[in-house]
């Protein structure tokens, strides 16, 4: 005991540039293994699922365990269809970037099942709060292709008049609220949304995302707070994709056993979940979803997945991590496990893929042509100059109309 | 009409605000059962419900983000902040948050909502209960900022703040809330009874956003104040003689520059007083439009009656408050300016 006085500690990742990256030591459980408790259950009752891994795809792709949500082929290739199309739309997004043609970018590649899955298993007006990386709700929802492109280059016909960046959508019709820049926000926002449904009594259940490394911001405890003490109607998802920017997950994990497990000590019901998993992802959105609806409160969702690509098109992944983590990675990938699942049932095959990706990818590049035709960010024509002076009140008063002279527009 | 003060003038405005619309919610530190520190909130949750009226966590931001979410939803919340000095816990929320929910999403959600919160120096609270943080509300697009200085204003902006569909960062001068205060230090509060506007009519009734009062018409020069120095400028102009006009903002963001400038293109000298701290408080916005509205009509520099740089001190608070000798002074030195 002579050298036990206290170190100063700061964590880091298993592996760094040059490393040989190996994730033996992760010890997940495996798929089928997690009970599936009563929607109703009590919180503290949820430790296993907050220390698990909820997950139904096993490494044959087969559906196995009691988390099966037992989806129809029709609804599990339709999800995989939205999947598709989100990364062709990430891709083709960030080719134009690199074009010039975009300000900013964000892919969500190797999380679309987070995004896709959730929304599916979500009612259409159920409201959802996302983070800058969810654009798979946006296609699950049956958003236009081309208003999100529109945004993107925030030309005249962007419905956010030019006003945020790229990727931060809004779409109200689509109950898709306004996406902020600032982490986390959007947290305890969603759950004074979801205590406004419950005080109306419509019955509606609200959903946000927000990332591992945002966890450590106020807004993620506030918001659990209030979602216990108000047993408020909602589902609070961490989309644990192992990085924040370069700075890995424990940085904001500390020496807690799971980001799920953050949630026990609030009273909410907190389950770990296989974010690669469409079929988990969707169940246990189910499961948290039906729990909301129930009346006994809210569900913290830890997906754990893997940011395959860079933060955004302002970062260079191989900086900090090494380049061959992402195959290497347990979980594989999202789309090829649900692809390989209904090809392993006879609902699927390597021909209508590849016709599926070859029509998504038409889609893609004639929406985009579409959306040019509103307009670039570069070229114009953007939405009217003295737009910027409204929607900042209700209506306008004296300095903003004499500011918006003084501009001359 | 009855006589009240302003605490029950604003309890007066809510009741009415809850009775009126089932979309009005009420939520802070203690607002609940207790009924708010103050007793700002007193009886409402007993008449219109725990699930209407309640207690929050002491989370700031929180009580600001479900604010913003309830908005959106299209309830009308009024969120208590217990003391205006802990807005800053909340100061993401409501600066990055509410103020550009309409601007972000082109209109497509709103989060009109009031954040209430106790303001301002004089009752012995030290540096943590006693600031006048008003002037970074003011920098920022998208949210209104209301200060009464009456129980009649009181109520009627608060009632005409939750109406307006914006955010509305609503303080209270403290020092007010049982009576006028005439700045001269512990001396006791005059009464809201001898006060023409503590008398508070019954039901519905609104004062508009962005109107200024003239609170007393003069010709020496004028003050342009708000909150708690309206009425120790009034006391300056009794005690003094100075026929000063007084000009009581009541709104500062969007704040009234008509009236503004029509009286001091009529006095052409000025005080711009407040209590908080002088560097980029709102006395310098109101300096420095008035130079460029009214340059050719002013006979003196603005002055700048205000708090000093500093924290607001607990046992010098009467060195650091704005008194009426201070303002007796200011008045002479723009009115005696050659
Ligand atoms: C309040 C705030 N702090 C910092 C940033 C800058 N920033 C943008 S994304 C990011 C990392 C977020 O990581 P994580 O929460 O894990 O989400 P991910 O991007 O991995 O989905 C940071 C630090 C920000 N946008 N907002």
């Amino acid at each position: 005991m002579a050298d036990a006085s206290p170190r100063f500690h700061v964590p880091a990742p298993p592996f760094r540039p040059g490393d040989e990256p190996d994730f033996q030591f992760l010890k997940l459980p495996k798929a089928g293994e997690a009970k599936r408790p009563d929607p109703g259950v009590a919180a503290a009752e949820t430790r296993e699922l907050a220390l698990g891994l909820v997950g139904v795809l096993d490494h044959n792709h087969q559906a196995v365990g009691e988390w099966d949500p037992k989806l129809s082929a029709e609804i599990l290739r339709e999800g995989l269809g939205h999947m598709v199309l989100t990364r062709i739309y990430d891709d083709r997004m960030l080719k134009l970037q690199r074009q010039g043609k975009m300000s900013f970018y964000m892919k969500s590649t190797g999380e679309e099942a987070v995004a896709v899955a959730a929304a599916m298993a979500l009612d259409k007006k159920d409201m959802v709060f996302p983070s800058y990386r969810q654009q798979g709700i946006l296609f699950a929802r049956g958003r236009n292709i081309v208003d999100m492109m529109c945004h993107c280059i925030s030309n005249s016909r962007d419905n956010l008049k030019g006003r945020q960046l790229p990727v931060h959508y809004t779409w109200k019709d689509g109950a898709f609220f306004t996406i902020s820049g600032n982490l986390g926000t959007q947290f305890p926002q969603a759950v004074g949304y979801a205590m406004a449904c419950a005080y109306k009594g419509d019955g509606q259940v609200t959903a946000s995302w927000i990332g591992d490394g945002t966890t450590a911001e106020g807004d993620f405890h506030g918001a659990l707070t209030l979602a216990s003490t108000y047993r408020a109607p909602v589902i609070l998802n961490v989309v644990n994709n192992q990085w924040a920017i370069s700075t890995y997950q424990g940085i904001a994990l500390g020496d807690a056993p799971t980001f799920a497990s953050k949630g026990l000590g609030y009273g909410v019901a907190s389950i770990r979940v296989d974010g690669n998993d469409f079929l988990a992802v969707y169940a246990a959105t189910k499961w948290a979803h039906e729990r909301a609806a129930a009346g006994e409160g809210a569900t913290l969702l830890e997906l754990f997945t893997y940011r395959g690509d860079a933060h955004s098109t302002s970062d260079d992944p191989s900086k900090y991590r090494p380049k061959t983590e992402y195959g290497v990675w347990p979980l594989g990938d999202p789309i090829e496990r649900l692809k390989q699942h209904l090809i392993g049932q006879g609902e699927w095959d390597e021909k209508r893929h590849a016709k599926l990706e070859e029509e998504m990818t038409k889609l893609v590049v004639k929406s985009y042509k579409e959306a040019e035709s509103y307009g670039t960010l570069h070229d114009g024509p953007l939405s009217p100059t003295e737009s910027i002076f409204e929607d900042v009140y209700a209506e306008q008063d004296w300095r903003l109309k004499r500011q918006r002279r003084d501009l001359g527009v | 009409m009855a006589v009240k003060n302003m605490i029950q003038a604003l309890n007066d405005a809510m009741d009415v605000l809850l009775t009126n619309d089932p979309d009005v919610v009420i939520f802070g530190e203690d607002a609940g059962y207790f009924g708010g520190v103050f007793k700002t909130t007193d009886t409402l949750q007993g008449k219109h419900g725990a699930d209407r009226v309640f207690d929050t966590p002491i989370n700031e931001a929180a009580i600001a983000a479900m604010a913003v979410g309830m908005a959106a939803r299209g309830l009308k919340p009024i969120a208590e902040i217990q003391f205006a000095d802990y807005i800053f816990p909340a100061i993401d929320q409501i600066v990055s948050e509410m103020s550009r929910i309409r601007y972000r999403s082109a209109g497509q959600f709103t989060s009109g909502c009031v954040v209430r919160t106790p303001w301002g120096g004089g009752i012995r609270g030290g540096q943590t209960h006693s600031m006048s943080p008003e002037a970074f509300f003011t920098h920022v697009p998208g949210v209104k900022v209301v200060v009464p200085s009456t129980p009649y204003d009181a109520k009627g902006l608060l009632i005409a703040s939750l109406e307006s569909g914006d955010p509305v960062i609503f303080f209270e001068p403290k020092r007010i809330y049982n009576g006028p205060y005439d700045g001269v230090p512990d001396k006791p509060l005059l009464s809201w009874a001898k006060h023409p506007k503590g008398e508070v009519p019954d039901g519905h009734y609104t004062v508009k956003l962005g109107e200024a009062d003239v609170v007393r018409e003069g010709e020496a020069c004028t003050v342009v104040t708000y909150g708690t120095l309206v009425h120790v400028a009034e006391a300056a102009c009794e005690a003094s003689g100075i026929d000063a006009e007084i000009i009581d903002l009541r709104t500062l963001v969007p704040y009234d520059i008509e009236t503004i400038a029509r009286s001091v293109n009529k006095t052409g000298r000025v005080v711009v007083a407040h209590e908080a701290p002088r560097t980029s408080g709102f006395g310098a916005e109101l300096a420095a439009q008035i130079q460029e509205e009214c340059f050719y009509a002013l006979e003196a520099p603005v002055y700048r009656l205000t708090g000093w740089d500093t924290p607001y001190p607990h046992a010098h608070e009467w060195a650091y408050f704005p008194t009426r000798d201070r303002m007796v002074r200011a008045m002479k030195t723009v009115t005696e300016a050659v």
